[in-house]
């Protein structure tokens, strides 16, 4: 596995290469070296060779043969020379360092006489390079240079008293040193060991250089992505990477970021086109396979109404069949338009005078009940941008909904409206939420207040169980699944993965205990202390856009109040208390135009005093 | 004309048809019924028909396939379309390809009966039309087509492009010519969104409650023509001129003008 990384095949690439390189220059290096030494050896045993003759030339003329010897015999003695010989010309050792040689005859294809007598006939001449060889006295011996130096005849040789040599002769012998090698071929080694080590210590800086630079600039961003894209295959689309590098890799890593990001937003929107468009089919289908029966009944409802028109008790009862199947035919309609979800068709206006209008709208039945209307809006609203039909709806349905509550003898509803400024703290609904895997904590099934809660695993004091959270950043609304004490720690996972909520690493400025950490798919992170009681939650996000101005619509009612373990119900679609009455997709409906809006709507309720329904609908945004 | 029946009815609901069948005899209308559009065509080929009511969704061939048949083979028989999924889409399409009304599921008696009035004034017309010859007073202009320039939706409702983008839109004459007089008609308010194929305008007339105009074009209504709601017979007196219902804004006219047809081009 690790033979496949980018690093390490680098790290063989480069070292072969620095191998091979620091080899053949080694080789040359060394070759050039030794010939350089022995060429310098050479010349200087030649030299030495040279100053032994000039040395035994006067001893020669004058013939003292224990001169010449004690001369031979001194020289030889030196550490280096191993031998020192003169021969004459039919190979008799004359003179010799070694006194047992003296009298022998030299072998002519003895190394000493080689160069000469390679031929038969022997040469009388021979350059100073010829005159050297290198061998080895043994096979185990070290290397010696054996230098020959013929001794030429000349005029005061055959002038001599000693007639020794005759004039036609050109060679009279020959001057033959050894000189060994030893130290010459230690230095050789060792400045072979030192190459090798030399050759070594670069391979290995060469390599760890480059390995750690390969790590720094390859590895570590490559990993990063590596890890990055199993994260994002894993569903988590909200993983940055970090620490983004300035080179090629940093704009893959750049672009990677970029891509996760569309990709959220892809998937985002997929869902939900997916969801409303087989919503659309489920409400299509339904529309359809209802509106069929629905004529049978309509067309004969309203063709018996037709011919019943002087029986009156008759014409009544059919007239109620007939309204009745009609609002059902609205109600289907309706079904198809959500399916539909026209897009709101925003529009600049006042949102008191879509409240007159509203009234106006439901005049009759409030006149019929004895309502009292009070009203108390206020002048300095500015126009918000809004569908002013589909407002229009939700004040109808609420003015109606409060009329319907007053029940019989009369009350009042107030409508007030005012503008107000808020924080994004206590209102700001957190709508959609996740671990950092990207599962989703958001539970539909359990709402606070109306709306859907954060849903987390809970571990205190060896108890297991879930606690639901107040998705209004800065609510605390929540429902604890398990028993939980405000001395003790807890531990949140996601309730999919398993994966810690807390941040260990962090602690709430208020009570110093552990915080949860969990995230949204465009708004940052939301931050919130564990521990029970104590109210601190930060989200950067979104308190940094400051504060914002909203215009408040108030609507109560004297009525009978909503039971408190309904109200939590309200805004469920066909939930309802008004029995045969409601369809119960009323508050739903304003619900989800609220919060089309980005508006909120909260209720506050006591049974049999009345309810207070409050809406907040953001100002125009500059 | 031998075995002229009144009206051919389509769908594959046994309880619309009969029910359909009792409205019409109450009227003293002769009907046929099918379930399909097969059976329909066979019918079609046999008998004479002054109007048929054809459901949309039906079971193997669908009710605009009909509508193709008919123009194909040249058979003038007016259609009424009607369908359970009754969306602006199958309004504008029905209306696009050839049918003279839309009449979403579920209706009333009168809303069938108003529609059925308006079908077999607007056969007549056609007929006279077309046979000259039987004609009584020989002369008499039948109804006046739109102007050249105008789209319409159907035989509904005319729009026209102006100069400077916005459009007018109004009531065909021929519309006008298969409902009795008009007492009244409601119009919308300023600064509201019409869509195109939903009503726009209710008009009241002698034999009916209400018929509904649908819009042939989508936009914010910017001026209404207040003067016809207190004078409707302006309406009649010069539909495509002075009676004008509302001045828009169009929101999608180069998509929308693909279900319109122009008014250089005969109704029938």
């Amino acid at each position: 596995m690790w033979l496949k990384k980018i690093a390490l095949k680098l790290i063989l690439a480069v070292g072969i290469t620095t191998i091979s390189i620091i080899s053949v220059y080694s080789y040359f290096n060394i070759v050039s070296q030794s010939d350089a030494l022995l060429a310098e050896v050479e010349r200087h045993a030649i030299q030495q060779s040279e100053t032994i003759k000039s040395s035994t030339r006067y001893g020669m003329l004058l013939n003292l043969r224990d001169h010449i010897h004690e001369n031979i015999n001194t020289i030889g003695l030196q550490s280096c020379i191993k031998g020192v010989r003169i021969f004459n010309k039919v190979g008799e050792i004359i003179y010799s360092s070694n006194t047992n040689d003296i009298g022998t005859f030299v072998d002519k294809k003895a190394e000493s006489c080689y160069a000469c007598h390679v031929a038969d006939q022997p040469l009388e001449r021979l350059t100073t390079k010829e005159r050297t060889r290198i061998f080895r006295l043994s096979e185990d011996s070290s290397r010696v240079l054996g230098v020959i130096n013929p001794i030429y005849s000349e005029q005061s040789c055959w002038d001599a008293d000693c007639h020794a040599h005759s004039k036609d002769q050109k060679v009279l012998g020959v001057l033959d040193i050894t000189i060994c090698l030893v130290d010459v071929d230690k230095q050789l080694e060792e400045s072979k060991i030192k190459v090798v080590i030399f050759a070594v210590f670069s391979i290995f800086a060469i390599s760890s250089i480059i390995g750690l630079f390969v790590k720094k600039w390859v590895d570590k961003p490559v990993t990063d992505l590596v890890d990055a894209t199993k994260l994002v295959a894993s569903g988590n689309f909200i993983y940055k990477i970090k620490n983004v590098s300035k080179d090629e890799l940093g704009d893959l890593q750049k672009s990677f970021n970029l891509m996760t990001k569309k990709l959220a937003e892809a998937r985002k929107q997929l869902f939900q086109s997916d969801k409303m468009a087989s919503m659309g089919r489920l409400a299509a289908g339904v529309a359809h396979e209802i509106n069929n029966p629905l004529t049978g009944i309509l067309s004969y409802s309203s063709f018996l109404l037709k011919r019943a028109e002087r029986n009156s008790e008759l014409k009544n009862d059919l007239k109620v069949i007939v309204s009745e199947t009609m609002r059902c035919r609205d109600i289907v309609k309706s079904l198809l338009d959500f399916a539909r979800q026209s897009v709101p068709k925003k529009n600049k206006s006042d949102i008191n005078q879509i409240i007159e209008r509203s009234l106006t709208v439901v005049e009759n039945q409030l006149n019929i009940k004895k309502i009292n209307v009070m009203k108390n809006f206020a002048s300095n609203l500015p126009e918000i941008i809004v569908d002013i039909n589909q407002i229009q709806q939700v004040f109808v349905n609420l003015i109606v909904n409060a009329a319907d509550a007053t029940g019989e003898y009369g009350g009042t509803i107030t409508l007030s409206t005012s503008l107000i400024s808020l924080s994004p703290f206590g209102i700001t609904q957190i709508k959609n939420a996740t671990c950092p895997k990207n599962h989703n904590l958001m539970d539909n099934d359990f709402k606070i207040n109306g709306m859907p809660s954060i849903k987390m695993k809970a571990i205190t004091d060896g108890n297991e169980g879930y606690i639901n959270f107040d998705p209004v950043y800065g609510k605390h609304k929540n429902h604890y699944g398990l028993p939980f004490s405000k001395k003790k720690l807890v531990e949140l996972y996601c309730p999919e993965c398993n994966t810690p909520m807390v941040d260990k690493t962090l602690f709430c400025p208020k009570c110093n205990s552990p915080i949860y950490k969990i995230f949204t798919t465009d708004q940052g992170n939301i931050e919130g202390c564990t521990k029970l009681g104590c109210h601190w939650q930060r989200w950067k996000e979104i308190d940094s856009q400051g504060e914002r101005q909203y215009i408040e619509i108030d609507v109560s009612d004297t009525g009978c109040g909503i039971k408190k373990e309904n109200i939590d119900r309200i805004y469920e679609p066909f939930y309802s208390t008004k029995g045969q009455k409601g369809t119960g997709l009323g508050l739903s409906v304003i619900w989800g135009i609220i919060d089309n809006h980005k508006g909120r709507i909260t209720v506050k309720s006591e049974e049999g005093k009345g309810t207070n329904f409050k809406i907040i609908i953001p100002g125009s945004v500059n | 004309m031998n075995n002229l029946i009144d009206i051919l009815i389509v769908d594959d609901e046994k309880v619309i048809l009969d029910s359909v069948e009792r409205i019409c005899s109450f009227e003293n209308l002769k009907t046929d019924k099918v379930y399909s559009v097969n059976e329909a065509i066979k019918k079609i080929q046999k008998k004479n028909y002054r109007l048929i009511i054809c459901d949309i969704m039906l079971p193997e061939i669908d009710g605009f396939e009909l509508l193709e048949y008919l123009r194909t083979s040249e058979i003038e028989t007016p259609v009424i379309m009607t369908t359970g999924y009754s969306t602006v889409e199958n309004a504008v399409q029905s209306l696009y390809k050839g049918a003279i009304d839309f009449l979403p599921k579920p209706f009333t008696a009168d809303e069938l009966c108003c529609a059925i009035h308006r079908g077999l004034k607007l056969a007549d017309i056609q007929y006279k039309l077309n046979h000259p010859e039987k004609n009584d007073n020989y002369d008499s202009v039948l109804y006046v087509p739109c102007p050249p320039k105008y789209l319409r939706l159907g035989y509904y409702s005319w729009v026209f492009k102006e100069f400077d983008g916005n459009v007018l839109i109004g009531i065909t004459d021929l519309f006008l010519k298969t409902m009795d007089s008009v007492k009244s008609i409601n119009l919308i308010t300023q600064n509201v969104e019409i869509v195109q194929g939903y009503s726009c305008a209710n008009i009241e007339t002698g034999d009916c409650e209400e018929h509904m105009v649908l819009s042939p074009i989508t936009g914010r209504i910017i001026e209404v023509n207040n003067k016809i709601e207190s004078e409707a017979s302006i309406l009649e007196k010069n539909p495509y001129f002075e009676g004008w219902l509302y001045r828009l804004i169009p929101s999608n006219y180069e998509q929308e003008i693909k279900y319109l047809t122009s008014c250089s081009t005969e109704m029938f």
